[in-house]
């Protein structure tokens, strides 16, 4: 009972962390607002300065290479220049820019020199930092959430839609927190902070429930290796479907020639759409490896591997539609926007599955027990 | 249905084509199926599929619940007679999903036969030859050497063992790698088809069938034991293996915390099986997650209920009916409904028709079950009598009653006779009838048995489509070419370029440059340059 307080205190006071570190990032989205229009020069700047080098490298590739290094580093360095430090993470990160860039893009080490507005700037990135301290509180305080509930139910927390709503939220601000530190994926954090703070809120409000056993349906070892499958994979879809809305919305206004305010200081459409495809080849593998795990459960639960069932037959919906988007990606005339509005359809058909199968249509997965 | 118009709408000409008239049947079939192969059909057939297979989701379906399809075109006759029409209530054996599903793998089988042969002869090719103007390659780097005679055997050796496909020749060389891509990429889709394969050969030669039994009864395995059976086409009686089953004992247990109260937390059926007959049966407890094999056949528990024992007495006095009476659930407390039957009862033949509840309450909603569990259990039974009927052997529903030619029993003000029963209790009937008494209860189990020949099929595709899946999307091809030019005497020139094959590749120019600078003998390095452009994907 004292267990399952404290987990419930944990998780509730998540989501207010959460709130918080949404509010900071919103901060840090309207703080970059304000120098929008010079930004957008910056980036303009930045597209031609990466021209330049390139040019340069070639022409002069066939003369000295010694010349050509100082060439690309110093087209590379004053491209750091005119960049604010958040920008500077991003070129850091792009796998593709010269090898020359990595060295000197600490973040903070070309602290707005020759940038327009640098206290604005600063002040962005301070309320960014501010946002990403903020969600690895969150983060922390709803694990243990998470691991408390186990501990109090003895048993994997994700019998119910609460617990499958909170571990999932883990596991898509885990490995959001990852990609901030592999690949600097910081400017999605008003995004993930939102989702978190809806998912944990929902969860805590709507979809409560107290610690119960589970049912003898979930008396398997499936239970564990399908639903895990099952959260991860949820979890890199969530990411790469709010990825996709992130890249239309900068793919517009790359499109339109103004890209402004906080769009100018996310990477490039092309660069999103790479991670985005990256985290959707990660999920799609597993969600088959889910929707077939799941098909076994099924033949040993129920006598049969596949029943049309509602919740299976949205999972083979979603499955199909990520399959439409890995199919457009490498068709031409779908890829880039097409592609990312099918992520998201594919998105908005994995929720659907959770929460409206769930709570609206009955079925043999009617586990919420709301 | 629409779906399958459109697309085949579609095969015709969606790009102005320079001669149409010179087309001829050969040409339109060619064009037809080079239509029907392409990406862009494909993508139109799959989220045909997706689209197709969402009404089966919220439309109820003959095959999951028959009931629910029955209150359906209650509640709404008139869309619920264009629902049936267009196979709305069997979304997944209709012709229309089956035209796009079938539609899909043709596409898909036309798509992998062309790209399988051309791997093949793409594995016994060399790798390409090495482009003219290396400098123009997504990456690129070159280095000086003082001496460029061993630089590619250097090199080829470094790339083998990265796993290069190697070509020297002259002063270039050409290294491929990342093959595995495109065989996972056929290997996922001609599991998909295995898994087809599988699924047909289940619903043909399979079958599965439901028997409700109660404890201390049996079940064995043939036609006549089965409450509902449905088999494929292919399936012939003789496929039934001849096992049977005795239920000894079926433990149940419910919540009764505050938390989720009355939620099933134990399934158990202890059951001695028979494998063959003559054999000798073992024992064994059967729960909702541990099927019980047989052979290919599997036994699995599905459901339970209540079966209150009765003894009814006709009006000479004689025992007319005695034992248990299966009683269906009708909700989640388990009140469940039936009806006792007493055809040989004299003179006039006696039946009831009611409620055994659980655990009973009487209040304002009248009388229901308040937990799963039978902690007050009590029968609640309408009586009716009528003359003896001739036996037709038309057959009836045993959970319910056809109260044609029969007379319901009344008190003497009128009213109809309402009879409640707990443990241990009788009533006389009006009239001298005859009488009815509630002996006690017990549970019977509802075991579906069932084989699906298809399952390892199934199985094997699924495991070779997510490890081909893995493959196709995780490995990634590269091409790495490595030019020599060594103008005159002294110091050589080496151009190293790269190209990524599939589009979500990091790291390209890091690898090419790295390979540009390790090139040299230590001695003999010149200076080195890397560049790159973003590779813009092929």
């Amino acid at each position: 009972m004292n267990v399952e307080y404290y987990s419930s205190l944990a998780l509730v006071t998540s989501v207010v962390v959460y709130v918080l570190a949404m509010v900071a990032h919103t901060c840090e989205w309207a703080a970059a607002r304000r120098v929008a229009a010079d930004d957008s020069a910056t980036a303009a700047d930045e597209i031609s300065a990466t021209d330049a080098s390139r040019r340069g490298e070639r022409t002069v590739a066939e003369g000295t290479p010694a010349r050509t290094a100082a060439a690309a580093s110093s087209a590379a360095s004053s491209r750091i220049a005119q960049t604010t430090p958040t920008l500077a993470l991003d070129v850091a990160d792009r796998d593709d820019s010269a090898g020359g860039t990595r060295s000197g893009s600490e973040p903070g080490s070309a602290g707005g020199a020759g940038s327009p507005e640098p206290a604005l700037l600063q002040r962005s990135d301070r309320f960014g930092r501010m946002g990403l301290s903020l969600t690895v509180l969150a983060w922390l305080l709803s694990v243990a959430g998470v691991v408390l509930r186990g501990i109090a139910a003895h048993r994997a927390p994700w019998g119910n839609m609460f617990e499958f709503t909170t571990t999932a939220m883990v596991l898509v601000v885990g490995g959001y927190l990852i990609l901030v530190w592999r690949v600097g994926l910081r400017w999605l954090g008003l995004p993930v902070t939102l989702l978190a703070a809806i998912g944990n809120g929902l969860a805590v409000t709507v979809f409560y429930v107290a610690v119960a056993p589970l049912v003898p349906a979930l008396h398997s070892v499936w239970f564990l290796i399908h639903i895990v499958a099952a959260a991860t994979s949820g979890a890199a879809f969530n990411v790469g479907g709010l990825m996709s809305v992130l890249y239309l919305l900068k793919k517009r206004a790359e499109d339109r020639g103004k890209v402004r305010g906080y769009l100018a200081r996310v990477p490039s459409a092309r660069r999103i759409d790479v991670i985005t495809y990256r985290l959707h080849a990660f999920a799609f593998p597993l969600w088959t490896f889910t929707v077939a795990a799941g098909a076994i459960w099924a033949e040993y639960a129920w006598g049969r591997y596949w029943g049309w069932d509602p919740k299976e037959t949205w999972a083979l919906v979603t499955w199909v539609i990520y399959a439409c988007y890995l199919h457009a990606r490498s068709t031409a005339g779908w890829r880039g926007r097409r592609a990312a509005v099918i992520a998201i359809v594919g998105l908005a058909s994995f929720w659907f599955n959770f929460v409206g199968i769930n709570l609206l249509v009955s079925g043999l997965h009617s586990y919420a027990g709301v | 249905m629409t779906e399958t118009i459109r697309t085949e709408a579609k095969s015709p000409s969606p790009e102005p084509r320079p001669e149409p008239a010179k087309l001829g049947l050969r040409g339109t079939l060619r064009f037809g199926w080079a239509q029907l192969t392409s990406m862009r059909t494909a993508l139109v057939l799959l989220f045909g599929l997706a689209l197709a297979a969402i009404p089966g989701s919220l439309v109820p379906q003959s095959k999951i619940s028959p009931v629910r399809v029955a209150d359906f075109m209650t509640e709404h006759p008139t869309i619920g007679a264009i629902y049936d029409k267009i196979g709305m209530f069997h979304v997944y054996t209709s012709p229309w999903f089956a035209a796009i599903y079938l539609l899909l793998f043709t596409s898909l089988v036309g798509c992998i036969i062309p790209r399988a042969a051309q791997y093949a002869k793409a594995l016994r090719a060399r790798p390409p030859a090495t482009p003219r103007n290396l400098s123009r390659l997504p990456a690129y780097a070159q280095v000086r050497v003082s001496d460029g005679s061993q630089i590619l055997e250097r090199a080829a050796e470094m790339l083998r063992s990265q796993r290069y496909r190697v070509d020297v020749r002259g002063a270039s060389l050409a290294a491929e790698r990342g093959y595995l891509r495109e065989a996972g990429n056929l290997v996922f889709h001609v599991s998909l088809v295995f898994l087809l394969l599988g699924v047909a050969i289940g619903s043909l030669f399979g079958f599965r069938g439901t028997s409700v039994v109660v404890v201390g009864q049996g079940f064995s395995n043939n036609l006549t034991q089965y409450d509902d059976f449905s088999a494929g086409a292919s399936f012939t009686d003789s496929d039934l293996t001849p096992f049977s089953v005795t239920v000894k004992n079926f433990q149940v247990k419910f919540e009764t915390g505050s938390v989720q109260r009355g939620a099933a937390r134990l399934f158990r059926a202890d059951v001695d099986v028979t494998d063959r007959p003559g054999a000798k049966p073992r024992a064994v407890s059967l729960e909702v997650n541990k099927p019980l094999r047989i052979g290919g056949t599997t036994v699995h528990l599905i459901g339970h209920g209540y079966a209150p024992l009765v003894t009814v007495k006709d009006g000479d006095g004689n025992v007319a009916f005695s034992g248990p009476v299966v009683f269906l659930p009708q909700d989640g407390n388990f009140s469940s409904a039936g009806a006792i039957k007493a055809p040989d009862a004299r003179p006039d033949r006696l039946a009831f028709e009611g409620f055994f509840l659980p655990t009973a309450i009487l209040d304002a909603q009248g009388p229901h079950s308040v937990f799963p569990d039978a902690l007050n259990p009590a029968l609640f039974v309408n009586a009716w009598y009528g003359p003896p009927k001739v036996e037709t052997g038309v057959p009836e529903n045993v959970y319910s009653l056809d109260t044609r030619g029969l007379t319901r029993f009344t008190e003497a003000n009128g009213t109809p006779l309402k009879i409640a029963l707990q443990t241990g209790d009788g009533v006389k009937l009006p009239d001298g009838k005859g009488s009815i008494q509630l002996d006690g209860w017990t549970r019977w189990v509802k075991l579906q048995v069932g084989a699906t020949p298809g399952v390892p099929i199934c199985l094997a595709a699924i495991g070779f489509a997510v490890a081909g899946l893995c493959l196709s999307l995780f490995v990634r091809p590269r091409r790495v070419w490595i030019r020599v030019h060594t103008p005159g005497p002294g110091p050589s020139v080496v151009e190293v370029g790269g190209l990524d094959r599939a589009d979500a590749r990091a790291g390209l120019s890091e690898d090419v440059a790295e390979l540009a600078a390790s090139l040299p003998a230590r001695s003999s390095r010149a200076g080195s340059a890397a560049g790159s452009r973003e590779s813009s994907g092929t």
